[in-house]
């Protein structure tokens, strides 16, 4: 514990990320009267909310939800660096600076704070790893993100390449809970998507049969179960519990999923137009950070907590706070109440401290 | 002096000698009725031959010399040949020594064991007597060089070339005891008899006469050459119960392999020389990834022959392997121990009316090999679920027509693994394309099974009925070569199918292909490193060509074990028993092997290989040799879609 009494109470805090944890944090912060500086690799804020079309359970317009967050950012004129990569955080050795965090962006830009506050986020897992899908080999393979983009204003839709498509697949877990790839957590988000996406194609394209392929449906939030129901009663999308084995292009170019019905207990073969792989999270704090913040990960790579119960967004590292995915699979709604609480603990934090 | 009266200390080494050569033939003969009398048949023409020769050959070099072992490590090769040899010209001089002595070829057999005992001064007075003392006690020194390795080896086994060595059983250590205490004793026996005579060689006589000085040597003469006579005797008797039984066994194995006896699919008694000329060196323990990266140490091949030897063997002993032959390729008796093992597995699956575990069992717990269940087109149809029409058996009613196959240059077979990398496949397809070569797709349309998975996992009756059927429909196609991109489909095709045409896998074909049309292909300034895919490489003898494929379009990195002695990826199928856990243990350490000189790609040429390197975050991308050359061949250089993951390529 830095016992320099030449550091202010309210120096200035560093949030890595500028995604909805990161807003939220950096504005709660702000109105707590703490100078803070929100640092963002992106040119524009809001992280993966600006590849959302329709939030779920509910099916909010994405693009409303994100300007409400960056009207936060204005309201509170926080200072958001865009483009700027935070390369290196630095904890500075006891002394008369003792304790500060030195951090570093890309560009070579370097400031020192009191506190660190990793937003950071998630990397979404790449498809093509699982080459057995084809993601990256046969054109009519895409991500749950791709066709979130297809499906959204000014989007290419399933039917330019196609014209209306008759059958459209989801594999649940891509990337999740599989030893092979070696993530064997839950992604969390993924089972809601489908449903939600399942609904959308059965909107815009009424004549098209929709088959998810699960393992477990993992309906854990408030109206995911609801969402679910009206899929299948409303919405006629169908579900098969069995993990996709292989995917083929058959020679009309549509693809072919091989599958075990696991309820039935046999194979089958469907053909389908298009196949949507709903990928899962993966860490993304890049080890050399993780290195030179001696911060201590989960199993799966995700920031640990120090103490779960006691003391969650706390990293091992002192004065080193984290909120939303950065540390382990979150929904919106849950990366933005971590925020407000991490900002809590920063600001315990700084008191202490000064 | 009169033979007949022997001293009695002769008599444990007379009765362990007459032990061995009344119990180890009636041995042999046991082995051998078990094989049928035309297995016999081919051998009156092996005997009278040049094999004969070849056989003695190999017996002196690799049973006296230990030239094998002597490529693994010097050390460790010193060693075993001072033992073997040093001994084995022990009894040679000596004999040679006896019978000049006694101008008769029939002296005792004891003599020339324990000729000093008789006659501590050798030959008087002559220089051939001079000549064999020196001669006998320089034998002596070579053969106690070696224990002393032996001896070093139990504490520095490194410094022999040894990482791991073999954990041996109580008969092991019984015969081992008397076996380390033989050539000691002689050598106290000898010194004390020198000491007294105060003649001798210049080893055993020196050393007497320090002994003389400390010990009552009078006293002790006759219980010295009793403990050596007793050590050897006892020796005698564990011989055939310990790893010592290689010692004979060896040779007589030898022997029937250049007389034209193989590892058999049945249990012909060809086995069981196999089994005992194991001796537990412990090389195979070495060279294992099992025991290295995973912890796995009871089912190397020492302890998989010596269990099977003793009538122990475990299904698990005999099913956790890779079969990647590293093994087989370092054993200096050169068993054939994968042979031994699917034969192992074979009756093991036999025993139990359930298919092995590890491979899938389809609802009615019949096999489920992609292609053995199913009748091509009216199969089942599912009934779905409600509302949903899911037509089971719609691939197979497409892909490339028979019509269209006939007459086709060449007939590509993906195989299963290939079809869960369809990377491979495009790539395939790709380089036919641009090359112009008519060809059609075997199994376009549906997955089918070549049927060494089953082979490998004892089901021959399953592996033969996939043949048949696959044999048929290859025949059909009248395609003028089979092309394969999995080894472990390649080795099966040339191994079990005979085809009327020829069988090639990808890498022989291309490698041909970028030689009679190099333009066809760019050269790019990527630094590759290749990984031998086990079936290909021990397996089918192939290494040139895929290394002359990466030479072509860019630069080959080395890795340091390669070539015959490549590590396996650790996806073989052929290991039934290991853990998913312990499998990634085995991957990671062959995949940082294979990066430590930072390539930028790794490049194998098995979908198998492939699919196990890239489970999990690799900084490296792994891919096929085919989609290496394809990238070179419509010039993209760099492989767009390694390199851009999910989150480029969808952002906006």
């Amino acid at each position: 514990m830095p016992t320099d009494k030449q550091v202010p109470p309210g120096s200035r805090v560093a949030v890595i990320g500028a995604g909805v944890a990161g807003i939220m944090a950096a504005s709660t912060l702000k109105q707590a009267g703490v100078e803070v500086d929100l640092y963002e690799k992106e040119e524009r804020a809001g992280g993966h909310l600006n590849r959302w079309h329709h939030l779920f359970p509910g099916r909010e317009e994405a693009s409303l939800v994100r300007e409400g967050y960056l009207q936060q950012l204005r309201e509170h004129s926080l200072s958001l660096m865009l483009s700027a990569e935070v390369k290196a955080i630095v904890r500075e050795p006891e002394g008369p600076a003792g304790g500060r965090f030195r951090v570093t962006t890309a560009a070579g830009d370097s400031r020192d704070y009191g506190a660190v506050l990793l937003a950071t986020g998630f990397r979404l897992f790449d498809a093509a790893l699982k080459e057995e899908y084809g993601y990256g080999i046969y054109p009519r393979v895409l991500t749950s993100p791709e066709l979130e983009q297809r499906l959204s204003p000014g989007g290419a839709g399933l039917d330019t390449e196609t014209g209306p498509p008759k059958r459209v697949a989801f594999v649940h877990c891509v990337g999740s809970r599989d030893a092979k790839v070696g993530n064997r957590y839950c992604s969390r988000v993924c089972c809601i998507t489908g449903v939600k996406q399942a609904m959308a194609v059965r909107e815009r394209y009424p004549g098209c049969e929709v088959i998810n392929f699960y393992m477990d449906l993992r309906m854990f939030g408030s109206g995911y179960e609801e969402l679910y129901q009206e899929a299948q009663e409303v919405h006629g999308v169908n579900f098969i519990r069995g993990r996709v084995s292989e995917a083929a292009k058959t020679l009309g170019g549509a693809i072919q999923v091989k599958a075990e019905d696991t309820l039935l207990g046999r194979p089958l073969k469907v053909t389908v137009d298009w196949l949507v792989l709903l990928v899962g999270m993966e860490p993304s704090l890049s080890a050399e950070l993780l290195a030179s913040l001696a911060l201590e990960s989960d199993q799966a790579g995700f920031v640990a907590s120090r103490d779960k119960f006691l003391q969650p967004g706390q990293s091992s590292a002192d004065g080193v706070f984290l909120a939303g995915a950065c540390g382990g699979p979150a929904s919106l709604p849950e990366s933005v109440n971590q925020a407000r609480a991490a900002a809590l603990s920063v600001i315990t934090y700084l008191n202490r401290k000064g | 002096m009169n033979f007949s009266d022997h001293p009695p200390f002769v008599w444990p080494f007379l009765a362990g000698m007459a032990f061995i050569f009344v119990y180890l033939p009636l041995v042999y003969l046991n082995w051998l009725r078990k094989g049928k009398l035309k297995e016999f048949r081919v051998m009156p023409a092996h005997i009278f031959s040049s094999k004969t020769l070849l056989a003695v050959k190999e017996i002196f070099s690799e049973c006296l010399l230990h030239r094998r072992i002597f490529r693994f490590n010097r050390r460790l090769g010193y060693m075993h040949m001072s033992l073997a040899f040093g001994w084995f010209l022990l009894i040679v001089v000596g004999k040679a020594e006896t019978m000049l002595f006694t101008h008769d070829g029939f002296n005792p057999p004891y003599l020339p064991v324990f000729f000093k005992y008789f006659y501590p001064s050798g030959i008087p007075h002559t220089f051939k007597g001079y000549f064999f003392l020196t001669l006998m006690d320089l034998l002596l020194l070579f053969v106690l060089s070696g224990l002393f390795l032996a001896f070093y080896k139990r504490f520095r086994s490194r410094r022999l070339g040894m990482t791991r060595t073999t954990r041996h059983i109580l008969p092991d250590r019984i015969a081992l005891t008397f076996l380390w205490m033989i050539f000691p004793f002689r050598w106290f026996a000898e010194s004390v008899t020198a000491g007294l005579a105060g003649s001798g060689g210049f080893f055993t006589l020196g050393s007497g006469k320090l002994l003389a000085g400390i010990l009552p040597l009078d006293l002790m003469q006759e219980p010295a050459w009793w403990a050596y006579s007793v050590a050897l005797g006892g020796f005698f008797f564990a011989l055939p119960f310990s790893r010592y039984m290689h010692i004979f066994t060896e040779a007589v194995m030898i022997l029937l392999k250049h007389w034209g006896m193989k590892t058999p699919e049945r249990d012909n008694g060809y086995g069981d020389f196999e089994l005992n000329a194991c001796s537990r060196c412990g090389i195979c323990t070495n060279v294992c990834q099992l025991s290295a990266d995973a912890g796995i140490t009871h089912s190397q091949a020492v302890y998989f022959l010596r269990d099977a030897r003793y009538g122990l063997l475990e299904r698990d002993t005999a099913e956790n392997c890779f079969l990647c032959g590293r093994c087989s390729r370092a054993c200096p008796v050169e068993i054939g121990v994968d042979e031994l093992r699917l034969a192992a597995r074979r009756r093991f699956a036999g025993e139990l009316a359930a298919p092995v575990t590890g491979i899938p069992r389809g609802v009615n717990g019949q096999g489920t090999f992609p292609g053995l269940n199913t009748q091509t087109g009216s199969g089942m149809k599912s009934k779905g679920v409600a509302g949903l029409k899911v037509d089971v058996k719609e691939g197979m009613k497409g892909g490339a027509t028979r019509d269209q196959k006939n007459g086709v240059e060449v007939l590509y077979f993906g195989g299963c693994m290939s079809h869960l990398t369809p990377g491979i496949m495009a790539a395939t397809r790709t380089i036919l394309e641009k090359a112009g070569i008519s060809f059609a797709v075997l199994d376009e349309q549906e997955t089918l099974c070549c049927g060494r998975p089953a082979m490998q996992a004892g089901l021959e009756g399953q592996a033969r009925e996939i043949i048949a059927r696959l044999s048929e429909r290859i025949r059909q196609s009248g395609a003028s070569l089979l092309l394969v991109s999995c080894p472990i489909c390649y080795r099966v095709f040339r191994e079990e199918y005979h085809l009327p045409i020829p069988v090639e896998h990808h890498t022989r074909y291309f490698s041909r292909l970028v030689t009679s049309r190099p333009a066809l292909f760019h050269s790019s300034s990527l630094r590759m490193s290749y990984h031998d895919p086990c079936d290909l490489g021990r397996g089918s003898g192939i290494y040139e060509e895929p290394r002359k494929i990466l030479r072509h379009t860019g630069t080959l990195v080395p890795v340091p074990q390669e070539r015959e002695d490549a590590l396996c990826c650790g996806g073989s199928l052929a290991n039934l028993a290991i853990t998913p856990r312990q499998r990634q243990q085995v991957t990671d350490a062959a995949y940082a092997h294979l990066t430590a000189e930072a390539p930028d790609f790794v490049v194998t040429s098995c979908p198998l290989c492939k699919k196990t390197f890239a489970a999990g975050k690799r900084p490296v991308p792994v891919i096929d040799i085919a989609e290496a050359l394809a990238f070179s061949m419509t010039g993209d250089t760099v492989p767009t879609r390694l390199q851009k993951s999910t989150r480029e390529l969808v952002a906006p």
